[in-house]
């Protein structure tokens, strides 16, 4: 699972939606792989506002990667010094080297094995080959 | 705007002009149908260019091609008059260039001589370039349109070809030669039509909450999509205990999927969840503007409780004090199995409806399949939410049966009146048994009968509301329905 994921999801019992400590969960013990793929500059620009920055920032600080800005870049910074564009012309975009910073984190770095911790209620959801196990046990549905 | 000539595949009807519609939008065209029919394969649009109708038609799977109409008539006399009022101005541009003249006839068929003939009777267009059957600059197609075994056509077309539909990779993706797939996996054909539906796009997210061996979200893949997907069932994304294909037992799961189609660097992931108790945000907590949606797209062809059971997290019966201690105790255990419980087939299209309200962005898209017993009101059991509008219904009809494929669009918020969303609370089917909670599953396996009784019924004209409503052709009845 990609790292990217991990800013959409929350824990899983109802009754935590609502605190904002379900949100985000929290990586506890994981194992993480790098799998290289080409980086698809449309979905950056696409998916950047719809982040939860501080977020992402928490997570990336405690799986010890390196730190994110503290402000989330705009879909500008992604682009390596834009050129003026001249009229009618599709001049091909250079992603910045914030946009590959971003790409490593959000879409190359992945969970393989692991737990992911809920902030408020402290259950634990197992990661196994890479897919995350968002169950409910018996007693908490 | 030019007139265009879309060639249609004659199946999958109700699709192909939702699909089109789905295709222009995606692609941010307009276009305009200046006819269509459900029983023709020729479908005339109104586009903006040539450029406009190679890109629609480039990701179609349920056309061949899109020409420019240079003419139409009921009959040769016709057609050629009309060639003559409409593409006069167009024909020295062909002068000179390698050309192909070919004929299309939709059932119906011409001999050799025949074809030599008709293609003969067009040389007023003076085209005196090279003939080359392969790789021509230009290519001319007559189209000539049949009555059910009628000795001559009833509609004639010349159009010059512009571009090509996408319907190969129906072959690529073809579920005979993936190598990971279920009982329950779509056809590839429909899962790319799916996709298309929901306007699944490079740059975009896409999600299916009931992913199985992932063929939807492969089909968003390959339009570009950044995809991922969940199961209630954890072993069919891991793979482990092989798959439906017979002798397969080895180690094979989504990601080989992916792999095998060179899309992995697309797929974000998937994850063991059921969407009664979805682990998605389905509120945003920081820095982001109060409430928005983050999915581009969803789609998904929930359990029917046929093949595969409509199940959810939760026991069928309360537990008591006793066994929910045991649950709390064993949970973490290595071969820990939460309990699930059968669960009401109307309830899940409702709760598929509220997730997509929540996570969606404004105008973004849910594409769902639905089955339906042919007996029920067509109309009445299409789920509506106050924030998604119903964009298509598509039906596939099967014998007693059909199932739809249904798109909605989320809305924007300012176009949901304020209290909408406080919905009365709607009552679903009560019980703990499969059949008491999904009303299709129960017909299925008594086997239709009220259908059966209806069609049956002296004086009653139940075959022919059937008919109409439910997409059902005259002649596919009479031939499957009767047995």
């Amino acid at each position: 699972m990609k790292l990217l994921t991990l800013n959409f999801l929350t824990c899983a019992i109802k009754a935590c939606k609502s605190s904002p400590a379900s949100f985000p969960l929290h990586p506890r013990d994981v194992e993480l792989e790098i799998v290289e793929s080409d980086i698809n500059l449309p979905f950056l620009k696409n998916i950047l506002p719809r982040l939860m920055w501080a977020e992402l920032r928490t997570i990336a600080a405690e799986l010890g990667l390196p730190e994110l800005p503290e402000t989330a870049p705009t879909r500008d910074h992604l682009v390596e010094g834009k050129e003026e564009a001249k009229e009618g012309e599709e001049v091909d975009e250079v992603p910045s080297q914030t946009a590959r910073d971003l790409h490593r984190v959000l879409l190359e770095t992945t969970v393989k094995e692991g737990k992911l911790v809920c902030g408020n209620c402290a259950h634990e959801y197992k990661v196994m080959e890479g897919v995350p196990n968002f169950l409910l046990p018996g007693h908490l549905v | 705007m030019p007139d265009y000539l879309v060639r249609l595949v004659q199946m999958h009807e109700s699709f192909r002009q939702a699909e089109l519609q789905a295709l222009a939008d995606v692609a941010e065209l307009s276009i305009e149908f200046v006819k269509y029919d459900n029983d023709s394969p020729f479908c005339i649009v109104r586009l903006p260019s040539d450029s406009a109708a190679e890109a629609i038609i480039s990701r179609s799977l349920l056309s061949q091609g899109i020409y420019e109409l240079w003419g139409q008539g009921a009959t040769y006399d016709a057609l050629h008059n009309s060639v003559k009022d409409i593409s006069s101005a167009k024909w020295a541009q062909y002068g000179s260039v390698p050309f192909r003249f070919t004929l299309d006839c939709f059932r119906g068929t011409r001999d050799q001589t025949q074809q030599r003939d008709i293609i003969e009777s067009f040389s007023y267009l003076g085209f005196n370039g090279p003939i080359r059957m392969r790789d021509a600059d230009a290519s001319f197609k007559v189209f000539e349109e049949y009555a059910d075994k009628a000795p001559e056509p009833m509609y004639l077309y010349l159009g010059r070809f512009v571009a090509a539909s996408g319907r190969d990779v129906k072959t690529t993706y073809d579920l005979k030669k993936r190598h990971y797939i279920s009982t329950t996996s779509m056809d590839a054909e429909l899962a790319l039509v799916t996709a298309n539906m929901a306007l699944a796009a490079p740059g975009k997210l896409f999600y299916d909450p009931f992913m199985g061996t992932g063929g939807f979200p492969i089909a968003c893949a390959h339009f570009g999509a950044v995809v991922c997907g969940s199961d209630i069932d954890g072993r069919s994304i891991r793979g482990t205990g092989g798959s439906a294909r017979k002798g397969q037992t080895g180690k094979f799961d989504v990601r080989g999927n992916f792999k095998q189609y060179g899309l992995e660097s697309q797929y974000l992931g998937a994850f063991v969840s059921d969407l009664t108790n979805t682990p998605f945000r389905l509120f945003q907590h920081s820095n982001a503007p109060s409430r928005g949606g983050y999915l581009d797209g969803i789609v998904c062809d929930p359990p029917y409780g046929i093949r595969e059971g409509l199940k959810v997290l939760g026991t069928r019966d309360m537990l008591n004090d006793q066994e929910r201690t045991t649950h709390q105790n064993r949970y973490k255990d290595a071969g820990y199995i939460p309990p699930k419980k059968p669960y009401s087939f109307t309830a899940i299209q409702d709760d598929i409806l509220a997730f997509a309200a929540a996570t969606l962005v404004e105008n973004g898209r849910l594409s769902m399949w639905m089955p339906t017993a042919n007996d029920e009101d067509i109309e009445l059991v299409i789920p509506t939410h106050p924030c998604l509008d119903v964009v298509s219904v598509c039906v596939q009809p099967f014998n007693k049966w059909s199932r739809r494929l249904l798109t909605y669009r989320r809305k924007a918020d300012s176009e949901i009146p304020a209290g909408a969303l406080e919905m009365a609370k709607k009552e679903y089917e009560k019980g703990v048994r499969a059949d008491e909670l999904n009303n299709f599953r129960r017909k299925y396996f008594e086997g239709f009968k009220e259908f059966e009784r209806q069609r049956q019924a002296p004086g009653g004209d139940p075959a022919k509301q059937v008919d109409g409503a439910k997409g059902i052709t005259g002649p596919w009845r009479e031939k499957n329905g009767s047995s």
